[in-house]
């Protein structure tokens, strides 16, 4: 049985003391990665293209990269960090014996990945911003929507650290689920002009549906289906929030 | 009652790592378990501690099952585990108040806690200081403090000086007997027997699973060994021949392949007939715990 309490905030508050410790090697490592997209590709080879939707490629490619800095950023969290406390630090095996239960450690550990992601994400709105690549009031919802995309992606990534053996383990995940979910959810090209397959495939990942929100919120339209994007968003999310901690409860408690 | 357990079963896949054991734990208390490795004494302190479900049996840690409300048993418990397992990401201090946190205990509080604790074990010095920069010892020590920061009913430690020093084992014997002065119940496991000598009102001896006796130290010397030990160093004579030059004297009597041991009330006679037959390499001394646990578990290792 899976009970959470408020005490997860407890977990939440130690990840960010530890946070503040190495604020600028995290600045760092969460910025470098979004911001040579945006540049290489942005500039680089939006240089060589024409408009797409309307609208240069760099500013096209823009909104999708602020998602993905936070996706990137969650799944780092949950994933690596997770693990490293779980098994090789036994940061866990030292929380639990305390009030705190299992389940809020992994609560503590998931929105604290939404937290990072939201930070990331942010980070990135910024340097967009400065780029003058940002055109709405509307995009001050961004960071509420990138706190969706940081806890579904947390989620998820706690789901693979519940079964992971190994940091090896982690690579395959990122190279066969994220890094496709990556380039196949709108980012870099428009998916309306993909075959039929891909499009049906990309419409169920969940990042696919940030980033159509993302565009519509920096760019100041109306996305063509909010309900859908907001669904997709918010209801996979609950399933592997479950699903996730009672893994982790399982493979904790023996 | 502290703790009371019956018929208490822990099995991981196919290891039957606890097997049916029974044993009350009485208020401020200290209670041992020894025992060989893999005997399930870690195993015991788990399930006391909510780390691990019990199997099958009945187990009362502070009056409450903790299969049922874990956090509020946990919140009475102070735990200190097998192996250090301190946040690296914190200084000495913050580990210790991070901690309180965990316990709801108020930051105020919490902060001046930390710094008597670290008083207590000595480490007030590194108050700043990185826990990777702590050597083990006083890795050793920090847990300890942790372990009491929400002033716990009961302290349950797991081996708490293995691979320190003798000044910092002495220094952390000084600390559990100011504890026990102050009335806190305590549940230790240790390979040390001097150590279970000394801080134990009663210990438990494990093994494959199972209480083989329970009693205090004493007695168990009393009761299981005697008063005193005779070792005779064999040196190439056959065991045969001593068994059969002692055969007239109403001694226990164990042989390993280097030396013979006997255990008995008073030695002055077998020692003096031991002279006479011209046996020379000969030690007499008083029976420990050591004597009790070897006799009980088997000289030679198990696994
Ligand atoms: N998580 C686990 N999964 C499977 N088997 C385990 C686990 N933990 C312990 N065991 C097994 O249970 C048995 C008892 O182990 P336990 O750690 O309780 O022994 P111990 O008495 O504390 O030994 P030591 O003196 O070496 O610390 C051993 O056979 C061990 O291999
Ligand atoms: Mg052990």
């Amino acid at each position: 049985m899976i009970k959470v309490s408020s005490r997860w905030t407890k977990v939440w508050y130690r990840n960010y003391i530890s946070f503040l410790k190495f604020f600028y090697v995290n600045l760092v490592g969460n910025l470098g990665d979004p911001i040579l997209y945006l540049l290489a590709m942005g500039f680089g080879l939006g240089a060589f293209l024409g408009q797409i939707e309307g609208v240069s490629y760099v500013q096209f490619l823009a909104p999708g990269i602020i998602v993905s800095s936070a996706m990137f950023a969650a799944v780092y969290e949950c994933t690596f960090e997770s693990f490293l406390k779980m098994i090789h630090l036994k940061t866990y095996d030292a929380i639990i014996v305390t009030p705190v239960n299992i389940e809020d450690v992994v609560t503590g550990d998931i929105v604290w990945g939404a937290t990072k992601a939201m930070l990331s994400g942010i980070m990135m709105f910024v340097v967009i911003t400065v780029f003058g690549l940002i055109h709405s009031w509307w995009s001050l919802f961004i960071p509420l929507l990138i706190f969706l995309v940081g806890l579904h992606f947390a989620c998820f990534a706690m789901l693979i650290t519940a079964w992971a053996p190994n940091f090896d383990y982690f690579s395959y995940f990122l190279e066969l689920v994220i890094t496709p979910i990556f380039f196949f959810s709108g980012i870099f090209f428009p998916l309306s002009q993909s075959p039929g397959w891909l499009r049906a495939l990309s419409g169920t990942f969940p990042l696919t549906h940030a980033v159509e929100l993302s565009r519509a919120l920096v760019m100041g339209t109306v996305p063509q289906r909010p309900i859908t994007n907001i669904l997709f968003l918010i209801i996979p999310s609950i399933g592997l929030f479950y699903w996730s901690v009672w893994r982790m409860k399982k493979r904790m408690i023996k | 009652m502290v703790v009371v357990a019956k018929n208490l079963i822990k099995k991981y896949k196919d290891t039957m790592a606890v097997n049916g054991i029974e044993f009350k734990v009485q208020e401020k208390e200290c209670f041992g378990f020894i025992g060989p490795n893999g005997a399930g004494k870690t195993t015991t302190m788990k399930m006391i501690y909510c780390f691990v479900p019990r199997t099958s049996g009945d187990l009362q840690v502070l009056g409450r099952d903790p299969s049922i409300h874990p956090e509020l048993v946990k919140a009475n418990l102070g735990v200190v585990p097998q192996d250090n397992n301190l946040d690296e990401d914190l200084n000495v201090f913050t580990n210790l108040t991070m901690y309180a946190n965990y316990f709801d205990i108020p930051k105020a509080i919490a902060r001046t806690r930390a710094k008597e604790l670290l008083a207590f074990v000595q480490l007030t010095e590194k108050e700043k200081v990185k826990i990777n920069e702590l050597s083990s010892g006083m890795k050793r020590r920090l847990m300890i403090a942790r372990g009491l920061i929400n002033d716990p009913k009961l302290l349950i430690l797991d081996e708490p000086t293995v691979g320190l020093d003798p000044q910092a084992r002495h220094l952390i014997w000084d600390r559990l007997h100011e504890l026990k002065k102050q009335n806190v119940s305590m549940i230790i496991t240790t390979h040390y027997m001097d150590e279970a000598t000394e801080l134990c009102d009663r210990i438990a001896v494990m093994d494959k699973g199972k209480i083989m006796v329970v009693g205090k130290p004493k007695d168990l010397i009393r009761d299981h060994i005697g008063e005193e030990v005779v070792e005779v160093m064999l040196m190439d004579m056959p065991a045969g021949k001593l068994k059969q030059d002692t055969s007239g004297f109403n001694v226990t009597l164990e042989e390993t392949s280097q030396k013979c041991y006997f255990y008995c009330r008073d030695c002055r006679s077998l020692l003096s007939h031991l002279a006479d037959k011209g046996y020379k390499h000969i030690l007499r001394r008083p029976a420990t715990l050591e004597d009790v646990f070897l006799k009980l578990t088997g000289r030679d290792l198990v696994d």
